[in-house]
């Protein structure tokens, strides 16, 4: 049995560039942003990284493939560096990438990267691609908010909650996070919203409306990992360490078998259970601080709070409604404004969750910050489709918790 | 040995674009065309072409018989989207037929659609084994031409040979004239037309009678028993005119179907006739013939057999289903006669590998999945491993057809982002009552649907995605509702 990734592993340093529509801005502009950040708060030389992980999603849209573009951004020491790309869990695997390579003693010290530059496609919303010579033959012509809307309409048949509760469950998450971002000077979306505007905003795709969706973003985010021996060493303090880091990938169940119903997810639900269970964490509606999940639409995060077994089956609704997941609730989820408000660029969204966490943990988190100090954060990162794709968890917390 | 029909099969696209829509939008222009602006004419989805229609009339025509025994299938088309890829061969492939048989287009002419069936069934008298005979048109008009008035869109298919026929063929003539009353030149869109009392007088009332006389001659039927004449003209009185001139009964003329479809081009002899064989009893006698650079005429008689013939939805049930377009720009669009801002979504590259398409083709075109020796799941796309956790078998699969079957809506959404032709996109989680899913792209979803989740769907062919970029298109299956709309006005 593996002895898991628990505590082996501490966060040195971290940066996050400012998430919006940075027309004057490169991708290289962002990443160096983040970059310096993280560098400045790890309080070390750049010459003192061993590796280096880049992730990115589209890449064809900004810096192109490869390593390449990383090491040139950061004008790195010819250091290894390896480009990775899961969908919009792509900043979570490089994260990964950086935590396994220290935490097997290859390196001391390892850099995580994320980047998009999503705002220089001339429209809004995620560049429309090919999706692979055979897929295009048949799979159905679905956007994101079309392949996630279904969700809704699978849930509500399946827990009979009419079309009106769910928008307005929908509709409570979308304030929620604009109230959130509204305190948060590096979030894209700063504006505060109502129940009404969500609710009468033009369909996007049904029953998602434009307020449904979050933003599309440009933006960059990074993490310097190394051991808690070697943080202490430099100087370090009340150490943020990794808990837990699990990946679940679809194996073609959901897209091919009848056995799934497209009301939630079998993967974060597969990677639910790994990840609780190497951090130590029993009850989860107890122990878990904060939660940053994947709200990449409102529907999302509302079927994600019971594949994260935080609400119980068919009490999504309920547990939002009642204000539980709210910044001021029992575990506030979002509470930097999310996908939907801090933005969504895909490459730097899984890195800028476990930012927030990492700040909340330090106190850092300004107008924003909880009062009640966190000691589990858990952030949910998921790329692709209901059908079809990753998701990845990552659990940070205080150092022996 | 006797050679016939066996079985017939229609379709009519369901949106019927209104006449009055059309004339309103023009009359500024030209108000004779308020003249025309009467009923309603079929008007193919975005995704429909000759090819995907004449696939709906062969399943429909065929429903459950055994499809291995078919030895040809012929397609009749004046509006065929491949000018050099045979058409009859994706027909062929959709129906998921064996590969050895004889494929065949028939075009060049609006006199193709007779002239192929009669073809079909010279050949079938030679031969024990049947020919399927498709014909379909999707005719591209001018904005503002009559024609774009008084055509429409749809499809026949028989299966004909020996054996226990529907209606037995009693005789069949040709006269091959080279009267130019209109033409299509190479490359060209559109038709080019000549004066309608010329082409009356010195086409259809001379070259008809000819042809329709040669038949009765040689059949020795006396012309007053004649019960059905189907002669696809958009003039009713033509027809009638005929009719009086050869001697058949005034009960005989058929409904040349301009108020409630418009003129299939090629195919409207044949959806005529598909027509009159729905409405025949067993003693009838159909005489249908055609115009294009000369004239077909075959007449038929029906056999008892008829009233063993499974139901199926024919052209009346095709009629049926239906709902009332009044979006004449809708129309306008799909044949790109418009110059519409599709956003920058659709310059998507939909570039189809021909190897890729070669090698999927049982996946794309016949819509085969696989189903596992071992545990029995059916799934799709077939895979060499099997999708049921709890077996996992390595190739194990057997081919397994999935276009016949009935699934139901698991979840679906309406789509405003995604490029759609005819936003919103309706796709969604289909899963077939025999086991497999898939995420689908819905079709004719008209404005009446509500779509629902358990909701019932039946699969038809139809265009994935047009490359405009090389001028091809592929084709794919999508989910539409089985109990379709029957309303709107």
């Amino acid at each position: 049995m593996a002895s898991g990734i628990k505590d082996k592993v501490a966060i040195l340093g971290m940066g996050c560039s400012r998430f919006g529509e940075r027309w004057n801005d490169n991708a290289e502009d962002l990443m160096i942003e983040a970059f310096i950040e993280a560098l400045e708060d790890a309080g070390i030389e750049k010459s003192s990284i061993d590796a280096a992980w880049f992730g990115t999603g589209i890449e064809e849209e900004h810096v192109g493939k490869s390593a390449v573009p990383l090491s040139m951004a950061l004008r790195l020491p010819n250091i290894p560096v390896t480009r990775v790309e899961n969908y919009c869990a792509s900043g979570s695997e490089a994260f990964r990438g950086a935590v396994y390579a220290v935490a097997s003693g290859a390196c001391d010290i390892a850099l995580a990267l994320g980047v998009e530059k999503l705002k220089d496609t001339g429209y809004g919303g995620l560049p429309q691609r090919n999706r692979g010579s055979v897929n295009d033959m048949f799979w159905a012509n679905a956007s994101a908010p079309g392949s996630f809307a279904q969700l809704a309409t699978a849930y509500s048949a399946k827990h009979g909650v009419s079309k009106e509760d769910m928008k307005k469950a929908m509709a409570h998450i979308s304030v929620k996070s604009h109230d959130n971002g509204s305190r948060n000077p590096k979030a894209h979306l700063r504006n505060q919203i109502n129940e009404e505007k969500v609710m009468n905003a033009p369909m996007i795709a049904e029953p998602l409306g434009l307020f449904d969706c979050c933003g599309v973003s440009d933006g960059s985010a990074c993490a310097i990992v190394t051991t808690p021996e070697i943080a202490k060493a430099l100087g370090k303090k009340d150490l943020i360490t990794v808990k837990a880091m699990q990946l679940s990938a679809s194996n073609g169940r959901e897209a091919q078998h009848n056995s799934w119903d497209g009301s939630h997810f079998v993967t974060t639900r597969a990677a639910a259970n790994r990840a609780y269970k190497e951090a130590g964490i029993t009850k989860p509606r107890d122990q878990v601080s904060l939660f940053e999940v994947h709200d990449c639409f409102s529907i999302t995060e509302l079927v994600t709070m019971e594949d994260l077994f935080i609400s119980d089956e068919g009490q999504a609704v309920n547990d939002i409604m009642n204000g539980f997941f709210d910044a001021d609730g029992e575990i506030p989820c979002q509470i930097d404004g999310g996908l939907k408000c801090f933005g969504h660029p895909i490459g730097a969204s899984g890195l800028r969750m476990i930012y927030e966490m990492y700040l909340q943990m330090n106190g850092r988190a300004g107008d924003r910050q909880r009062s009640e100090e966190p000691v589990f954060g858990m952030t949910h990162n998921l790329g692709g489709f209901p059908h079809q794709n990753v998701c990845s968890l990552t659990i940070v917390g205080k150092e022996g918790a | 040995m006797e050679v016939g029909i066996l079985a017939y099969g229609g379709y009519i696209p369901q949106s019927r674009l209104q006449r009055s829509e059309i004339a309103k939008a023009h009359s500024w222009f030209n108000p004779g065309l308020n003249g025309l602006a009467k009923g309603e004419r079929a008007m193919a989805n975005w995704d429909e072409d000759s090819v995907t229609m004449a696939v709906e009339a062969a399943r429909d025509c065929l429903g459950d018989m055994d499809r291995d025994a078919i030895s040809a299938v012929y397609m009749a088309s004046t509006s065929f989207p491949f000018n050099d890829r045979q058409n009859a061969g994706i027909v062929a492939d959709a129906l998921n037929l064996k590969s050895g048989l004889q494929t065949m287009d028939f075009s060049s002419s609006q006199r193709a659609g007779s002239a192929g069936l009669s073809l079909a069934l010279h050949v079938a008298k030679g031969s024990s084994e049947p020919v399927l005979y498709t014909t379909a048109e999707k005719r591209e008009t001018r904005a503002a031409s009559p024609l774009e008035f008084t055509s429409g869109d749809g499809a026949a298919a028989f299966l004909v040979g020996q054996g226990k026929v529907i209606a037995k063929l009693l005789a069949s003539h040709t006269e091959a004239v080279d009267f130019v009353d209109h033409f299509r030149g190479e490359g060209e869109a559109y038709d080019y037309s000549w004066e309608e009392r010329w082409v009356r007088d010195e086409g259809y009332l001379k070259i008809v009678p000819a042809a329709i006389a040669s038949v009765l001659e040689q059949s020795d039927v006396d012309p007053s028993s004649i019960t059905t004449f189907c002669f696809p003209v958009a003039a009713k009185r033509i027809a009638a005119t005929l009719a009086k001139q050869m001697g058949f009964p005034e009960t005989s003329v058929a409904d040349n179907l301009q108020a409630n479809c418009g003129e299939t081009g090629t195919a409207h002899s044949m959806v005529m006739l598909a027509q009159a064989l729905q409405n025949s009893k067993p003693g009838d006698k159909i005489l249908v013939a055609s115009f294009g650079q000369g004239s077909d005429a075959l007449l038929f008689e029906v056999t008892d057999e008829i009233a063993n013939l499974a139901p199926r939805m024919g052209i009346t049930g095709y009629l049926a289903r239906r709902y009332a377009e009044s979006n004449y720009n809708k129309f306008l669009a799909f044949h790109d006669l418009i110059n519409l801002e599709r956003g920058i979504r659709a310059e998507t590259d939909k570039k189809t590998g021909l190897t890729t398409l070669y090698r999927n083709k049982n996946m794309a075109q016949r819509m085969l999945g696989g189903k596992c020796t071992q545990c029995g799941t059916a799934q799709f796309p077939k895979s060499n491993m099997c999708v049921n956790e709890n077996c996992g078998a390595v190739h194990t699969q057997e081919d397994y057809p999935f276009a016949d079957r009935i699934a139901r809506v698991n979840s679906f959404t309406a789509d405003r982002l995604t490029y759609s032709p005819d936003p919103p996109a309706y796709y969604g989680m289909v899963q077939f009552e025999e086991g497999g899913r898939l995420m689908s792209d819905f079709t004719d979803i008209s404005p009446e649907s509500d779509v629902e989740v358990g909701m019932a769907m039946r699969m038809v062919f139809r265009v994935k995605d047009y490359d405009n970029k090389r001028g091809f298109r592929r084709y794919f299956w999508k989910a539409t509702p089985v109990a379709a709309a029957q309303k709107g006005e």
